[in-house]
C-alpha cells in the first residue's frame, strides 16, 4: 500500500504566550487518500484553521509545533527548513483563505501575480506562464479571462476575488489544496459555484482537498469525511455519513441539533448551552463537560481517543447512543 | 396574522437612490465633451412592504440587493427618496413633532456587526442606559435598576454592568446590542444580519432569544438575513430582494415549498442542507450585477434559465400567483 497524500499524527500546536501556553492543537491526526475531501469542522477558536497552517508550515511565533507528524506521500513535513518550504508551498499544497485579499496583492495586475506564482516554480517562459493563467481562470469559472488577467484585484466582487485566489492556488497542479472557509463571505449562489467548481476539480484531478468551515451543512453535501473538532482536539471523526447520521460525541450531536432546519420552524432550537472555553484555562479533562448534557464525574479526566467503528474515532467516555 | 385592520408598517412605493455627483475634474471632463455623467445607484426601487402586528417577515437577497438600505429606511436610519412610509396606517408626515418623536423610538434596529456597533469606551450600563435616559424613558438615578432589569430579559447577568465591551464575547455583544433596543421600550425591530457572525451554537441561543422576546413582549419584527435557513425557522412571511426590487413574497412555507420565481428557487435550491450528501451542486450563472448599471427589463433575466425576449425589455410586476403568494415573473403571463 503506498502512503497516503496526507497523514497527521498526533499534531500538537502550542502559542507560547505571556498569559500561558494555548493549547491550539492537541493530538490532532487524520488522513487524507487522493481525490478525496476531508472536512474539518468547529468553531472559532476549536483550532481548525491553526491545523490548516501548521500543515502548510505557515505557524510563527509564539505558536510552535511541540509535538507529532505531518507526511505528504510519506515525506516528513515537520522537519523541512525554509528552502524546501518554498518549492512546496503554492506547488504541491497550496491554500485558500477565507479573505481572497490575503492571497491577492492589491496594487498588481492579475496576470503579473498568476506569472509569478507559475514561474516560481516551473522554468517556463512568460507566454506559457501566462497560457497556463489563462487556463486556471477559465477553469474556476471566470467569463472572458483575457480581460481579467489584465484587471487589479479592486475591480472584482468577492465572489470573483475569491474565484481568482483559488484559481492561483490551483495554478501549479497542486496534490493537496487547503481551503479555510472560503465561501462563507460569499453569497449562497455564488458559493454553490465554488462548491460545484472545487467538487469537480478533485474528481478530475485526483487532488486532495481539506475544507475548514463551522458550517456543517456545507460538508454534508461535499466531503467525503469529516473531523469534528472541539477546544483543539478532533472530538470526533469518520465518513460524513456515518458522523452525521450516527453522531456520537454530545458536541457533534448538539451542534447538529441546533441547525434551523432541522428544528420545527418558529419553535425554541435545540441549543448547547454556554460558550466555548478559554483555551488558556483547559487542563487535561473534557473540554466539552461544562456545556455537556451526558458530562460525568470522570469527565474531568482526559478523554482518549478511541476506534468505536472501523475508520471511526470519537474521544468521550459517554458518548451519546 | 395579517387580520389586523391596518399593518403596524408600511412602505408604498419606497425608492433609495445615492447619487454620485461629479467631482471638480469631472465636471471640467464633462464640459470639454466627455460623456461621463453623474452615478446613481438605485439601492431600492419603488417597494411595497406591509407588517402586520406582531408577524415576523424575514427579507432574504444576496449582498448588493439593498435589503439592508431597505432595513434602514424602515427603522428611519435613511429618509426613502420616493414613496411614503406608514406607521399604524398613518404616514409619518401626519404625526406632529412630539408624536414623531415618541414614534421614532418605537423602531429599532439590531446591527449585524457586535463588535463595530457598540462603542468600546462606553460601559454598558452607558450603551444601554443612555437612550431611555435622553428620551425621558426613566429617571437617571434608576439607570443602573433599569439596565440590569433590560440585561436580564436578554439573559445576562446584572453584575457585569460596569464593563467594557471587549470584555465580552460575540454572543455576549449581540445580546447587549439587543438589550440596547429594548431599552426604549420598541414594539418593531429591524434585526439586519443579527445572527450571522455567530457561532452554530451560539447562533441558535440568540435566535432562540429573539423568539421568546417576541412572545415576551409582543414584538414585530423585520428580519433580514442571507441565511436561508435562518430566515425559515423564525419567518411567518418571506420577502426576497433581487437588485433593489421585491421579486418574490409568501407565507414561509409556501416560498421554501412552493417558490415560484426562478431567483427564488435558485436560492432555495442552493441552500446546503445536512442531509444532502455528496450532491452535485448545478450553480446558477453569474453574480449579482451592479446596481450602478442594472439589467433593463427584469433585473435576473442575463442569470435566468428560463428567460425570453419579454424578459429582456419589461420589467415584470409583483402579481398574486396564489393567496397571499406574490411574484413578479413574466413566466407566469405563459400557459404552461
Amino acid at each position: 500500500m503506498s502512503a497516503p497524500l496526507l497523514e497527521v499524527e498526533g499534531l500538537r500546536m502550542h502559542f507560547f504566550t505571556k498569559a500561558g501556553v494555548v493549547k491550539a492543537v492537541d493530538d490532532v491526526s487524520f488522513r487524507l487518500e487522493r481525490g478525496k475531501i476531508l472536512g474539518i469542522v468547529g468553531e472559532s477558536g476549536s483550532g481548525k484553521s491553526m491545523t490548516g497552517y501548521s500543515i502548510l508550515g505557515l505557524v510563527d511565533a509564539p505558536g510552535r509545533i511541540v509535538a507529532g507528524r505531518i507526511a505528504q506521500n510519506g515525506r516528513e513535513l515537520t522537519t523541512l527548513d525554509e528552502t524546501a518550504w518554498r518549492k512546496l508551498r503554492g506547488n504541491r499544497i497550496s491554500m485558500i483563505f477565507q479573505d481572497p485579499m490575503m492571497t491577492l496583492n492589491p496594487v498588481l495586475r492579475i496576470d503579473t501575480q498568476m506569472i509569478e506564482a507559475v514561474q516560481a516554480h516551473h522554468d517556463v517562459s512568460r507566454d506559457e506562464a501566462l497560457r497556463r493563467s489563462r487556463e486556471a481562470l477559465v477553469r474556476v469559472g471566470i467569463a472572458s479571462p483575457d480581460e481579467r488577467l489584465r484587471a487589479y484585484p479592486h475591480h472584482f466582487s468577492g465572489g470573483m476575488r475569491q474565484r481568482v485566489a483559488i484559481a492561483i492556488a490551483l495554478l501549479n497542479k497542486p496534490d493537496l489544496v487547503i481551503a479555510d472557509e472560503p465561501t462563507t463571505a460569499l453569497d449562497v449562489t455564488i458559493q454553490g459555484q465554488i462548491l460545484h467548481e472545487m467538487q469537480a476539480l478533485c474528481r478530475e484531478s485526483g487532488t486532495g482537498l481539506i475544507w475548514i468551515t463551522h458550517d456543517l451543512s456545507v460538508i454534508a453535501g461535499l466531503a467525503d469525511d469529516v473531523c469534528v473538532m472541539y477546544a483543539g482536539r478532533v472530538v470526533e471523526s469518520g465518513t460524513v455519513d456515518e458522523v452525521l447520521d450516527r453522531p456520537m460525541h454530545p458536541y457533534t450531536r448538539g451542534l447538529l441539533d441546533s441547525v434551523p432546519s432541522r428544528n420545527e420552524r418558529g419553535r425554541p432550537l435545540a441549543q448547547i448551552p454556554g460558550m466555548t472555553p478559554s483555551l488558556l484555562k483547559l487542563g487535561a479533562a473534557c473540554a466539552f463537560r461544562e456545556r455537556c448534557p451526558r458530562a460525568q464525574p470522570d469527565c474531568a479526566e482526559a478523554p482518549l481517543a478511541t476506534r468505536p467503528a472501523p475508520g471511526r474515532t470519537l474521544r468521550c467516555l459517554h458518548p451519546t447512543p | 396574522m395579517s387580520t389586523a385592520p391596518a399593518p403596524l408598517l408600511e412602505l408604498r412605493g419606497v425608492s433609495k437612490r445615492f447619487d454620485k455627483h461629479l467631482d471638480f475634474a469631472g465636471r471640467i471632463a464633462r464640459k470639454l465633451g466627455s460623456r461621463i455623467s453623474d452615478e446613481t445607484v438605485h439601492a431600492v426601487d419603488t417597494v411595497n412592504l406591509a407588517v402586520a402586528e406582531g408577524e415576523v417577515v424575514g427579507l432574504v437577497g444576496e449582498s448588493g440587493c439593498g435589503k439592508s438600505t431597505l432595513g434602514r429606511v424602515v427603522s428611519r436610519i435613511l429618509e426613502p427618496t420616493a414613496g411614503v412610509r406608514f406607521w399604524k396606517g398613518r404616514p409619518y408626515a401626519e404625526y406632529d413633532k412630539a408624536a414623531d418623536r415618541a414614534e421614532r423610538l418605537a423602531v429599532q434596529m439590531i446591527f449585524q456587526d457586535p463588535y463595530a456597533s457598540l462603542n468600546p469606551r462606553l460601559r454598558i450600563v452607558d450603551i444601554v442606559g443612555e437612550a431611555p435616559v435622553v428620551h425621558g424613558l426613566i429617571p437617571r438615578r434608576e439607570q443602573a435598576e433599569y439596565v440590569a432589569h433590560t440585561l436580564g430579559r436578554v439573559g445576562m447577568d446584572a453584575s457585569l454592568l460596569r464593563r467594557f465591551p471587549h470584555q465580552f464575547s460575540g454572543g455576549q455583544r449581540s445580546r447587549i446590542g439587543i438589550a440596547r433596543a429594548l431599552a426604549v421600550k420598541p414594539r418593531f425591530l429591524v434585526c439586519d444580519e443579527a445572527v450571522a457572525a455567530l457561532d452554530v451554537s451560539i447562533q441558535a441561543q440568540v435566535l432562540n432569544l429573539f423568539i421568546r422576546l417576541r412572545e415576551e413582549l409582543a414584538l414585530t419584527y423585520l428580519f433580514i438575513s442571507h441565511d436561508l435557513g435562518v430566515i425559515r425557522h423564525v419567518s411567518d412571511r418571506v420577502v426576497v430582494m433581487y437588485l433593489g426590487r421585491v421579486v418574490e413574497t409568501a407565507s414561509a412555507a409556501e416560498i421554501f415549498d412552493r417558490p415560484n420565481h426562478p431567483y427564488t428557487q435558485a436560492l432555495v435550491a442552493e441552500v446546503p442542507r445536512i442531509d444532502v450528501r455528496r450532491r452535485h451542486f448545478v450553480p446558477i450563472r453569474g453574480e449579482i450585477p451592479s446596481p450602478l448599471d442594472p439589467p433593463r427589463g427584469c433585473h435576473f433575466h442575463p442569470r435566468c434559465p428560463r428567460a425570453f425576449d419579454r424578459c429582456r425589455v419589461e420589467a415584470p410586476q409583483l402579481r398574486e400567483v396564489a393567496p397571499g403568494h406574490h411574484s413578479a415573473c413574466h413566466l407566469n403571463d405563459r400557459p404552461s
